[in-house]
């Protein structure tokens, strides 16, 4: 059993070393996690708002886009970014570099909407006219008539599309698209460019609108038979409003001829896609596919997820970034919390004999471990390390510490109950175990809720708890326990040598019931001696009360260590 | 160190035994005292001294400066306002941000001035302006939901893990209690709240849930192994218990304080470390605290609460008969 359990321990370090190794050699892993922001620095990202006619955009705006932005930036991973306004701009610190796909993820508009297809054509706006010369459509002439002839029934009818806006159609150039902070009007029809300039279309008012989602998620399209086209999409989820209007707008379209059967996904004033629609869309669950990349995917179902930006911002500046901290204070963190291992060490020492060993070894078990996930978590995940995060581990020493201290503190009691040392190991075990699991789980609780709910410091916060806590108890699982139970066959350990921490008659031990008995004679303190006689002393004072009250009427007594 | 082994023993078998229940008036009147003190500290102070990542607050930035050295910033600003805490970062390659609480308009210019001088260029090149929370209300607000879900979720858990809704109740007055002299303590020292102090208060809810936990276990071993025939009364089942766990939770609190009070030696009485100092002094008071607030608030309140119920006011009473009628008026742990 015990060397079972060492063997797994050995197995998932190694696995863990290996896989770091092989991200080293392979990918762009290092041995040294990363750091976060206010220990490395970043970059430093300006955004400035896209207002025209030089109005300013409000201080309600700002902070709105400042907590979507925020949501976008940790979806992510745990970065442990800043965001916040300066001004009327808004500002983004960022550990590391900055890539293009986190900028695109932090200033996007992300203002999605539907608007079914009216008409669909080639994205030039020339043509070529009688003298064979390739000539532009005029600017349209504002005496066209610009409202329809008869009042549209709904989305779709194609009285919408007056002379005005078919001339605007003939003349709009899709190499020159509509920006993303326009705003458009949401009850009329546009005219909007496939966003890699393929086609051009004249869009019907919005249907549906992108505030209507509810979760968006990325993943690989699916045939009905179930097997991966090997395309990314984004998947939607509606609430019921959309739901309901998803379902009325797709069971109209589905009736009607191409391209008025349609259904255009509108992102900034960019048509993303417009599928046809071939069934009725009741579930609320629409997808959405393009020419996805698994990274694009990933941002745009983020950005959808967490809503639109108010108003739109294009990148002022972006600025290498020192850190706040400096590189003494974590220096000085490092120094600190080995110095304080150091009087664990000692203190334990002292208090468990060569018993501490074992704690300490556990310590170095979960040092070496945490260590590790920690180095794969920053290279897989984005995980770095803050001055808050270092404490965070610091702290972990204490928890740590303490699933041992309860173990050995419930092996203690067993041996004064008089157990031999094997069977005082495995019962306190028995006994330590649904202790240590009770009191993880809450934390472990902790962490999950955290992460999953807060978001920057507090995430990452509870995300280095959850890893502490896991590791603390599969090395207490797998290191501390298997090695109780060979260390208990030693004969240093089961003779309970004073120095072993675990000697039966500092500790007390008396003749409790059946069990194996243990005479308190010599000891070496005369405090444990006078201590342990009395102790039999008070015990068959108990044993008499027991006895009496059995004589009074009870049943048969229970036996304590039974 | 011998002594505690010695006193270990002593506690479990119940030669030696602390009445942390039979003497909860006291215990709780100290506890009341010290949360009426905790509270009172903040008031009497007008309130908790925030950091510009909470508030929002003021930005000078210092372009171009031929050297960036950030101490010169750093002593600058403390030269005008000696209670700002500054946080300095060099942007790009030649230029100084500065962030602090927000300053009045007088002394943001004598710090312009100031900053000026000490990288000796003009003061056209400090520029100013406000910045806004980087730890703004939405994340106040989902770290707060987050909690209130955490500490929900945890009171059932518990009061299915320990079969009485009774134990959660009290390890949530408990972690109040640790909350609220955690939060005095820390106002007392004048230290600002910072994003790291806020990490450190939530660690040490957790850290208090968790100690509870510990000997709450304990406690229901005891209790629920006195059958019939127990020879204690509920009260001293926990009581013995929480004597019982007395050793591991000194040891622990003594483990898990030792790195932390090294760090808040070392970081703020030595290097005057800002940040370190924030979440190592939260820590090390809530360390202590939590492991106080289990044994003299958490365990008595408990026994407090469950005392009442018929079959147990039932049971006691039978045992202490039983004790009163024996040759020996003994058992009773005192001390």
């Amino acid at each position: 059993m015990a060397g079972r359990s060492l063997t797994w321990l050995g197995v998932t370090t190694l696995a863990l070393l290996a896989i770091l190794i092989g991200g080293i050699l392979l990918s762009n892993a290092s041995w040294a996690p990363k750091l976060a922001l206010d220990l490395e620095g970043g970059t430093q990202i300006i955004l400035k708002p896209n207002i025209e006619d030089g109005s300013q955009a409000t201080q309600e705006q700002l902070n709105q886009a400042v907590s979507i932005i925020r949501q976008r930036v940790d979806a992510s991973g745990v970065s442990e970014a800043e965001v916040n306004t300066e001004g009327n701009n808004v500002v983004v610190s960022i550990p590391g570099e900055a890539d293009e796909e986190t900028r695109k993820r932090i200033e996007a508009s992300a203002k999605l909407e539907f608007r079914p297809v009216l008409v669909a054509g080639q994205p030039s706006n020339t043509f070529v006219g009688e003298d064979g010369e390739e000539t532009p459509y005029p600017t349209p002439d504002p005496a066209l008539p610009s409202t329809p002839t008869a009042k549209p029934t709904d989305a779709s009818d194609l009285s919408q599309v007056t002379p005005a806006l078919q001339a605007a159609f003939q003349a709009f150039d899709c190499g020159q698209p509509i920006e993303a902070g326009v705003v458009q009007p949401a009850d009329g029809p546009i005219i909007a460019c496939e966003a890699d300039g393929s086609v051009k279309y004249i869009l019907g008012p919005v249907e549906v609108e992108g505030s209507q989602i509810t979760d968006a998620t990325n993943g690989m399209r699916t045939t009905q038979s179930g097997a991966t086209t090997g395309e990314w999409a984004v998947n939607l989820r509606f609430n019921s409003e959309g739901t309901q209007e998803f379902a009325d707008v797709t069971s109209r379209l589905n009736g009607l001829q191409s391209p008025q059967n349609q259904f255009a996904i509108v992102l900034d004033n960019q048509v993303i896609s417009a599928p046809q629609t071939l069934a009725v869309i009741a579930d609320g669950r629409p997808e959405i596919s393009g020419n996805f990349t698994q990274e694009s995917s990933k941002t745009l179902a983020d950005q959808l997820k967490y809503g639109a930006l108010p108003i739109s911002f294009t990148v002022q500046s972006s600025d290498q970034i020192s850190a706040t901290l400096g590189s003494s204070q974590l220096q000085i963190g490092i120094l600190a919390g080995i110095i304080g291992l150091v009087l664990v060490a000692i203190y334990t020492l002292f208090q468990y004999r060569l018993l501490g060993l074992v704690t300490l070894a556990s310590l170095v078990v979960a040092g070496v471990l945490t260590y590790l996930v920690i180095a794969i978590l920053s290279w897989r995940n984005g995980y770095r390390l803050s001055l808050a995060g270092v404490a965070g581990l610091i702290v972990a020493i204490g928890f740590t510490a303490d699933s041992f201290i309860v173990y050995f503190e419930r092996i203690r009691d067993e041996l004064r109950d008089g157990r031999g040392l094997e069977s005082a190991v495995e019962a306190g075990w028995r006994r330590a175990k649904r202790t240590i699991y009770a009191s993880k789980g809450v934390n472990v609780l902790a962490a999950l809720v955290l992460y999953v709910l807060a978001v920057g410091n507090v995430k990452g916060f509870a995300f280095t708890l959850g890893v502490t806590t896991v590791i603390d108890v599969i090395v207490v699982l797998l290191f501390t326990h298997p090695m109780l139970q060979l260390l208990a066959r030693t004969r240093f350990f089961s003779s309970g040598h004073p120095l072993s921490g675990l000697d039966p008659n500092a500790l007390g031990a008396v003749y409790r019931g059946r069990a194996q008995f243990r005479a308190p004679t010599e000891v070496s303190r005369g405090k444990a001696a006078k201590s342990s006689r009395e102790a039999t002393k008070r015990q068959t004072i108990a044993e008499r009360k027991q006895a009496e009250l059995i004589a009074t009427g009870g049943t048969k007594s229970q036996e304590k260590d039974s | 160190m011998a002594s505690l082994t010695t006193f270990g023993n002593d506690l479990y078998t119940g030669k030696r035994s602390i009445n942390f229940v039979a003497n909860r008036r006291v215990w709780f009147s100290v506890a009341i005292a010290l949360v009426l003190f905790s509270i009172l500290v903040p008031i009497v102070k007008g309130g908790f001294n925030l950091s510009f990542e909470f508030t929002g607050g003021s930005q000078f930035t210092i372009s171009p400066v031929a050297s960036a050295d950030q101490d010169k910033a750093t002593d600058a600003v403390a030269g005008v306002v000696p209670e700002a805490v500054a946080k300095v970062t060099t942007v790009g390659n030649d230029s100084v941000r500065v962030q602090t609480n927000q300053l009045t308009n007088a002394e943001t210019d004598d710090v312009t001035e100031a900053l000026a001088t000490a990288f000796d260029v003009d003061t056209s090149a400090v520029t100013t302006s406000f910045i806004g929370a980087s730890w703004g209300q939405d994340v106040t607000r989902q770290a707060l939901t987050g909690l209130v879900i955490f500490l929900a979720l945890a009171f059932l858990i518990m009061a299915l893990y320990f079969r009485t809704w009774k134990m959660s109740a009290a390890a949530m007055i408990a972690l109040l209690d640790v909350l609220i002299i955690t939060l005095g303590v820390y106002s007392l020292s004048g230290f600002e709240i910072s994003p790291a102090a806020i990490i450190g208060f939530l660690t040490i809810l957790g850290y208090s849930l968790y100690d509870t936990v510990v000997v709450f276990d304990k406690i229901r071993e005891n209790t629920s192994e006195d059958g019939e025939n127990s020879t204690r009364t509920f009260a001293e089942s926990v009581n013995l218990a929480v004597n019982q766990t007395l050793v591991r939770s000194i040891n622990t609190s003594v483990v898990a304080a030792l790195p932390v009070a090294s760090i808040l030696l070392i970081g703020d009485f030595v290097l005057g470390a800002e940040t370190l100092r924030d979440i190592s002094l939260s820590l090390f008071v809530g360390i202590l605290v939590a492991t106080y607030s289990t044994i003299f608030v958490a365990a008595p309140l408990y026994a407090l609460f469950r005392q009442n119920e018929p079959e147990i006011r039932k049971r006691d009473a039978r045992i202490l008969e039983a004790r009163k009628r024996s040759v020996e008026p003994d058992i009773a742990p005192a001390i």
